[in-house]
């Protein structure tokens, strides 16, 4: 028998016939197509809309003629000011549940916590008008039109609220709350000085997750607030449908687009400051 | 740390103990463990103490237990002769450095470093004009907090760092800045839960030394815990070795490394070869099947564990010394060559700084006080148990064939499997309860997945000691946690899941109470 020695290796690359052919950027080719298709085409038309006439001539007379407008205006900002009172509330809501079911060991939890996400999943409009219904049994339909509106607002947002605090808090360290309990905070210190301030990521996404949809989430103003609680999705609804005015619902579409650009730069610049902080355990 | 020693005061001799463990004891309530297991301990002012032990041992919930983190099942923390059991951890006066530093992530290294001055309340005498002295509670000025900070990081070497995000430093340079976040308060207790173990080799070497340094500097008591047992020895005034929720052995470094009192502490602290021996007279100890004189007493006739530490072992030409064998492997470790040698089917293990090839006949010597010899933990496995049908026995967690007929003077079994006594009585022992006894040497362990070997119960491997000759293993079943103590040739490896396989003979029953006819 006769050994061979080995005087070289090299590596055998099978791979070689098929460069220049395939290349793994291709696998994108669908999801840049999709992309084009449902979101830069639709935006680039919203745009176009907006800034022309209904002969096509460009113009900002769709943007002149929604702030001239003292309706336009005060819509916007009762819009802004429904979703602000509704995040509030969900905040207020949310957060003590959450750390409630943060600090439940067992396996029990998970069930407390989908209880809580469980809404989520039932349909939208029939969640809302089951709540109307009680609603109207209490006597308070038609009376109580912006109460009303929160009350919907606040019930059908607060699962997003809960669930990105409550997934801040179960990662949080627990040996971070120890470690102030050990250096003298009691229980308010340590949940004012350590648990709250390492939970603002999950606060800052959740608030998004709130504050954003409720502007332009008329449907729960037409149920609840029996159509008299004018939001600024409604005003777009109306462009599009009864009044036919393509280009000024289009003008409307972007200064909301604008506002919600704004908020996540201001608060996604908080938050990519937090969650730094949060990889430094 | 002038200041630090001076909050301190130097207690009178008759009271130098600075905490004192009594009867604790910690159960899990999920799953009913038992983490520590009646641990008393008393800790003297200013020492350095290691809780030393392999993961799991309840070293660690020791600490948790002192730090208020955990609160004991029974028993009590004494600290200065009261019991602060019961107390929440933000009022004792004690400071924990954490396993994973828990720095807060959203504050730098002063705010770190200052966070427990800030919460700090003191009292503050003043006097009037008309000389009437008036004491207030008030918190620590800023500039108090600031000099005392600006020390504390002096002392761990942070200077200049406060500014920066804790996020942004080296592993140990967060160490750094939780041990000066504990120590700034000026704790009668500093606790450390295995505080290098995330450091590598040699920063860990240097941290000991600074720490032990740190240590002589302020003057507090540490209580450290940690599983490496070179740390302890390099670092601790006195060591409790602990295991299953129980200290083995407390004592000084060198008490621990030269008169272990079991085979687990001698196994645990340092190298060392165990072998089983005979008493055979007044302090004449046989092992290596030969005779060597010893310093240690105990009855003629006693099975003992004999341990000796490999650089106690030396080799002497052949026929030269005690007993002769041969060099088997020869292996270079820096400074000595360890060396084994290999007497009948017996191994030695002998640490050198002179080589012996391998295939070398040579000659050991082992001198007398060099010669550790401990009762034996473990001679016989025991058991509560009881009988069921068609002549088995259930104990520990599994059912065995077994022969009752052991159980009483000439009986036999019938065709159906009763027991027919002398006396010609038919007995049916279903239920009744029996002592189990079972051999080390008789239990036999299988992989779980030999097929037609399967054994009466089964369960993983928790540890094995290397004696010599043969293997001491500790197989535990999962249900109860029963353990089946076993001496065996075959090399096995933790938490190797095996099958214990108990020959029919080998199961020796004893009844608990004579059996109502």
């Amino acid at each position: 028998m006769v050994r061979a020695k080995i005087v070289s290796k090299e590596t055998y690359v099978k791979n070689g016939g098929m460069k220049g052919i395939f290349r793994r950027s291709f696998l994108g080719i669908p999801y840049a197509l999709f992309l084009l298709l449902f979101v830069v085409f639709p935006l680039l038309l919203i745009v176009v809309y907006a800034f022309t006439d209904e002969n096509g001539a460009f113009t900002f007379a769709n943007f002149v003629g929604f702030f001239s407008n003292a309706t336009n205006v005060s819509n916007l900002f009762i819009s802004i000011g429904i979703a602000f009172i509704t995040t509030a509330v969900c905040l207020l809501i949310a957060y003590p549940v959450a750390y409630i079911l943060s600090r439940f060991r067992s396996a029990r939890s998970y069930i407390l916590v989908l209880l809580f996400i469980a809404p989520m999943w039932i349909n939208f409009v029939l969640r809302a008008y089951a709540l109307r219904e009680i609603l109207n049994l209490l006597g308070l339909l038609g009376k109580t039109n912006f109460l009303n509106v929160i009350v919907g607002m606040v019930y059908d947002f607060l699962p997003f609220m809960i669930l990105p605090i409550y997934t801040t808090l179960i990662r949080m360290d627990k040996s971070l709350e120890e470690a102030s309990a050990d250096l003298g905070g009691n229980g308010a210190v340590t949940f004012f000085k350590v648990t709250l301030p390492l939970s603002v990521p999950g606060i800052v996404s959740g608030a998004m997750m709130v504050f954003l949809p409720c502007m332009s989430c008329y449907v729960i103003t037409d149920t609840f607030g029996n159509s008299k609680i004018p939001l600024i999705g409604k005003l777009i609804e109306t462009m599009f449908g009864r009044a036919s005015d393509w280009n000024m619902g289009s003008a409307i579409a972007l200064i909301m687009l604008v506002i919600m650009f704004v908020t996540m730069i201001l608060t996604g610049g908080f938050k990519r400051e937090s969650t730094e902080r949060g990889n430094a355990l | 740390m002038e200041e630090m020693t001076k909050e301190t005061p130097l207690a009178p001799a008759e009271n130098d103990c600075i905490i004192e463990l009594v009867d604790l004891t910690r159960v899990f309530e999920d799953d009913g463990m038992v983490a520590v297991d009646n641990v008393n301990l008393k800790v003297k002012k200013g020492q350095f103490v290691t809780f030393l032990g392999p993961s799991g041992c309840g070293k660690t919930t020791t600490l948790r237990m002192i730090a208020g983190f955990d609160k004991p099942t029974s028993g009590k923390i004494l600290l200065n002769g009261k019991d602060i059991s019961a107390l929440p951890p933000h009022k004792r006066p004690v400071n924990t450095v954490f396993q994973r530093y828990a720095l807060f992530p959203h504050l730098n290294v002063y705010d770190n470093v200052a966070f427990g001055l800030k919460l700090k309340k003191v009292k503050v005498t003043y006097e009037t004009e008309n000389g009437r002295q008036f004491t207030k509670v008030e918190k620590l000025s800023k500039a108090d907090i600031a000099e005392k900070v600006n020390r504390a990081l002096k002392i761990v070497d942070l200077e200049g760092f406060e500014r920066r995000s804790v996020s942004t430093l080296s592993g140990g340079q967060q160490q750094r800045v939780a041990i000066a976040r504990a120590i700034v308060n000026e704790p009668e207790i500093l606790l450390l839960d295995e505080p290098l173990g995330a450091l590598d080799l040699k920063m860990r070497k240097d941290m000991q030394l600074e720490l032990k340094e740190m240590h002589k500097k302020l003057g507090i008591t540490f209580i450290y815990v940690t599983h490496d047992q070179e740390e302890a020895l390099t670092m601790s005034d006195t060591i409790g070795v602990m295991k299953d929720g129980e200290i083995q052995q407390e004592g000084t470094p060198l008490d621990i490394y030269n008169e272990p009192v079991n085979a687990f502490v001698a196994d645990f602290i340092g190298e060392s070869n165990i072998f089983s021996g005979t008493m055979t007279g007044k302090r004449k100890v046989r092992f290596l099947n030969k005779t060597f004189d010893c310093v240690d007493d105990f009855e003629k006739n006693e099975k003992v564990d004999v341990v000796v530490r490999p650089e106690d072992v030396v080799f002497a030409d052949e026929g030269q010394g005690q007993v002769d064998g041969t060099i088997v492997s020869s292996i270079f470790k820096g400074v000595h060559y360890e060396m084994v040698c290999k007497i009948g089917k017996t191994e030695v293990v002998a640490q050198d700084t002179l080589e012996r090839k391998v295939g070398e006949k040579v000659s050991v010597v082992i001198r007398p006080e060099d010669i550790h010899i401990m009762a034996k933990e473990f001679t016989v496995n025991k058991y509560e148990g009881y009988i069921t049908k068609h002549n088995t026995v259930a104990f520990g967690d599994g059912e065995f064939a077994c022969d009752l007929t052991q159980l009483y003077e000439n009986s036999f079994l019938d065709e159906e499997g009763y027991l027919i006594t002398a006396e010609g009585e038919k007995l049916d022992l279903t239920d009744t309860d029996v002592e189990v006894e079972v051999g080390l040497k008789d239990i036999e362990l299988v992989d779980v997945d030999t097929p037609e070997r399967e054994g009466g119960a089964a369960g993983n491997i928790v540890s094995i000691i290397y004696k010599g000759d043969h293997y001491q293993v500790i197989v535990r079943t999962d249900e109860n946690e029963e353990d089946y103590v076993c001496d065996t040739e075959y090399t096995w490896n933790e938490n190797d899941r095996v099958s214990v396989v108990i020959p029919r003979d080998a199961i020796r029953l004893r009844l608990k109470e004579e059996v109502k006819r």
